[in-house]
């Protein structure tokens, strides 16, 4: 016998008090088996915690990033490509990671950076040397103080926002903003890679002192542009 | 489980050792006060944290009802998304496929996320006896393993380590396994975490094979999970061309939205975070994307017998928070360590003899490493009701009884020399048997209290003999924490 049938085996014997609980549950096609299992779990929860106006909801964002220690910037569509071109100048960049999907006008303003383009064949080594990456993202979460990318084109392959040392996310708002977890997990896809990031990578490990960065990024900068949106 | 833990002493022996030495002592006291009064601020600003909860009790009961639908759904929808299923009986035949997987890619280095499932299983030894390094790279598991230690905490595994013994560590071991120490390391946490940054990088870039455990996994879409904070999960799940998930079979959870009471309920639980800093979900492969090849080892390992006890199984509902861990009286005082297994504190005191059977000293004496307080019940994001199960335990070794073990109903003795704990029991079930003291929340307290010896009977007693019994709580477990506020105030 396989491990499988020997598992699913001692799955079947162990749950004989069950079976006898609930015959006929147990039949069915798989439309019927779902059905049940709408009914079978009470979600007496929120799918949002206390009534926000648009505005005050993009303002929580702004500050629970901001509580985990995100350096958040505000602009519109007009000014984002200096908001941009100055972080990176800021930090000091020579080079910068641009997903394929990235738009251009972003980026406008970073005339003396050398954009490295986010390519499948590139060595983690090579990205170690980028110095910043810039994307969008899938959308973000009020309440958690969340972004969340899905690899769409403008953010490209996971990786290329882990391994470069300083990250700036671009977030059209109201647009891209929920309140909540379960807003978010609803307009999500779940075949697509996703990353959900809520602050700069941080550990409390020794004598829970909190310090940022292990490794993934160390500085983490959000821009929220408005009058941006698609 | 794992040969790692086969040299412990049992938890009598083990708290005794703990309970002497201060510095421990004092770390778990600081490390347990200070998330135990996060958490509750954090619990605090969810208005619906009972009623989510519930909905988490009640998504992973039905799960585990019908768990055999769920993990053939589940290997159904891995599969359709490119990975491939490997099914595990124990930890011999778990060891072997990952061991395989790894020599399959012609490598002979690993990198590897925290994951309590391949520690339960002695992964790393296991590969290690066949030539294969495995590089552990979250920053405590990190201190654990260069110090040749073992975790002693769900959430923070080196809290029995303070910053100058990490130092140490660092300088004296981290040339022994790559990249030396910087010299002149301080013992600072910023300096202390770059050098782990350091050391890391090295490997993570130029690793081909990763190994995970999984937080969920969702039946429906087949997508994995893994919750954490520094982003060396990021790290292994992405760089390496060839990703190995070791997870047990209770982790599944039916739909993707059932993920939304989770992601609100474990980061809160655990960290006291709004959330952690970063959570990755996979759906087999992406192309061009992380990993092109994606092996999932489920594995059974006493899982299915846990399951066949109508009391124990909801034991398989814990997410792994460790909220119980910095609630337990004892626990602060023991240390992780002493429970001699991977799942320390009160889920280890009911998991741990439930996956490896009662044959053990160590084992058997597990269901008496508590004072029934309830406080671990309270706090469980899954309302796991662990002095529940914790009696039924001790039960079980005092009287015997039916059990399964590897799929086998065997009826168990009674333990030698347990007439004591009989007696004990009999009061235990007199409580239990009268919903008022249990439904109020007041457990074990002021009402019962003639029922309770100064010492612990049978495998407690040498353990209560070093040091008096946690004083059962004089009043109920909800006035004390009102009263002390959550624990913040001396009140113990
Ligand atoms: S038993 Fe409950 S509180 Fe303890 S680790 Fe598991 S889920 Fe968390």
């Amino acid at each position: 016998m396989s491990s499988r049938e020997l598992i699913l085996g001692r799955v079947r014997r162990a749950l004989a008090d069950v079976r006898a609980d609930e015959r006929g549950d147990e039949r069915g096609d798989e439309r019927r088996d779902d059905a049940p299992y709408e009914r079978a779990v009470e979600r007496g929860y929120l799918r949002e915690h206390g009534g926000r106006s648009v505005a005050e909801t993009v303002e929580l964002l702004a500050e629970n990033l901001a509580d985990y220690r995100a350096l958040v910037h505000r602009t519109d569509a007009d000014g984002l490509a200096e908001v941009v071109a100055g972080l990176l100048r800021a930090h000091g960049s020579a080079t910068v990671l641009v997903p394929s999907g990235l738009r251009e006008e972003w980026l406008s303003a970073a005339t003396d950076v050398t954009r490295v383009p986010d390519r499948g064949e590139s060595t983690a080594h090579e990205l170690d040397r980028v110095d910043s990456v810039v994307t969008g993202c899938a959308l973000a979460i009020a309440e958690t103080g969340t972004l969340v990318l899905d690899g769409s084109p403008d953010q490209g392959r996971r990786r290329i926002t882990l391994v470069p040392d300083h990250h700036i996310c671009v977030v059209r708002v109201p647009e891209q903003v929920v309140s909540s977890v379960p807003q978010a997990l609803e307009l999500l896809d779940p075949t697509r890679p996703l990353t959900w990031i809520s602050g700069p990578s941080a550990t409390s490990d020794i004598e829970l002192d909190r310090v940022e960065g292990v490794h993934g990024p160390r500085t983490l900068e959000v821009v929220l542009v408005t009058g941006s949106g698609d | 489980m794992s040969g790692t833990y086969l040299g412990m002493p049992a938890f009598p022996k083990a708290a005794h050792e703990a309970v002497h030495n201060t510095t421990l002592r004092g770390n778990l006291r600081h490390a347990t006060h200070t998330i135990r009064a996060k958490r509750a601020n954090a619990v605090a600003e969810m208005s619906d944290w009972a009623e989510l909860r519930e909905a988490g009790k009640q998504i992973k009961d039905h799960t585990l009802r019908h768990l055999d639908r769920y993990l053939v759904r589940l290997e159904e929808s891995v599969q359709a998304a490119g990975g491939t299923v490997h099914w595990a009986a124990d930890a011999d035949e778990a060891n072997r496929i990952v061991t395989y997987l790894v020599k399959a890619t012609g490598e002979s280095e690993v990198v590897k996320v925290k994951s309590m499932a391949t520690q339960e299983i002695g992964l790393n030894e296991a590969l290690e006896a066949e030539g294969i390094a495995a590089y552990e790279t979250d920053l405590a598991e990190l201190i654990v393993q260069l110090g040749k230690d073992r975790p002693s905490h769900i959430l923070v595994p080196a809290i029995h380590r303070n910053r100058g013994e990490i130092r140490d560590i660092f300088a004296r071991e981290m040339s022994e396994w790559g990249r030396p120490a910087p010299e002149g390391l301080t013992d600072t946490p910023a300096e202390l975490a770059e050098a782990a940054r350091l050391h890391l990088r090295e490997k993570f870039l130029r690793a081909k094979v990763g190994i995970s455990g999984a937080n969920f996994m969702v039946a429906e879409t087949g997508t994995l999970v893994v919750v954490e904070s520094e982003g060396n999960g990021r790290m292994c799940l992405t760089l390496p061309e060839t990703l190995i998930s070791v997870v047990g079979i209770e982790k599944i959870v039916p739909t993707w939205r059932d993920l939304e009471v989770f992601l609100q309920t474990l980061p809160r639980s655990s960290t006291a975070e709004r959330m952690n800093p970063y959570t990755s979900t996979w759906t087999g492969t992406t192309d061009e994307d992380g990993p092109q090849t994606f092996h999932l080892v489920l594995i059974d390992n006493g899982r299915t017998d846990t399951l066949a006890d109508e009391v124990g199984r909801q034991a398989l509902r814990c997410i792994r928070c460790s909220a119980c861990l910095n609630v337990c009286p004892v626990y602060e005082r023991a240390g992780g360590h002493a429970y001699g297994s991977v799942y320390p504190g009160p889920i280890g005191a009911i998991l741990s003899p439930q996956l490896r059977g009662t044959g053990s000293e160590i084992d058997s004496s597990l269901p008496y490493a508590s004072s029934l307080c309830g406080a671990c019940y309270e706090v469980c994001p899954v309302a796991i009701d662990i002095p529940e199960v914790l009696v039924h335990l001790r039960e079980r070794v005092a009287q015997g009884g039916p059990v399964t073990e590897r799929g086998d109903k065997v009826v168990l003795k009674p333990a030698k020399g347990h007439a004591a704990e009989r007696a004990a029991m009999r009061a235990a079930r007199w409580a239990f048997g009268h919903p008022g003291v249990l439904r109020t929340g007041q457990r074990l307290a002021s009402r019962t209290r003639r029922f309770h010896p100064r010492t612990l009977p049978g495998p407690g007693r040498a353990w209560s003999a070093s040091r008096d019994l946690p004083a059962l709580p004089a009043e109920p477990f909800r006035d004390w924490w009102q009263r002390t506020n959550g624990g913040k105030e001396t009140g113990k």
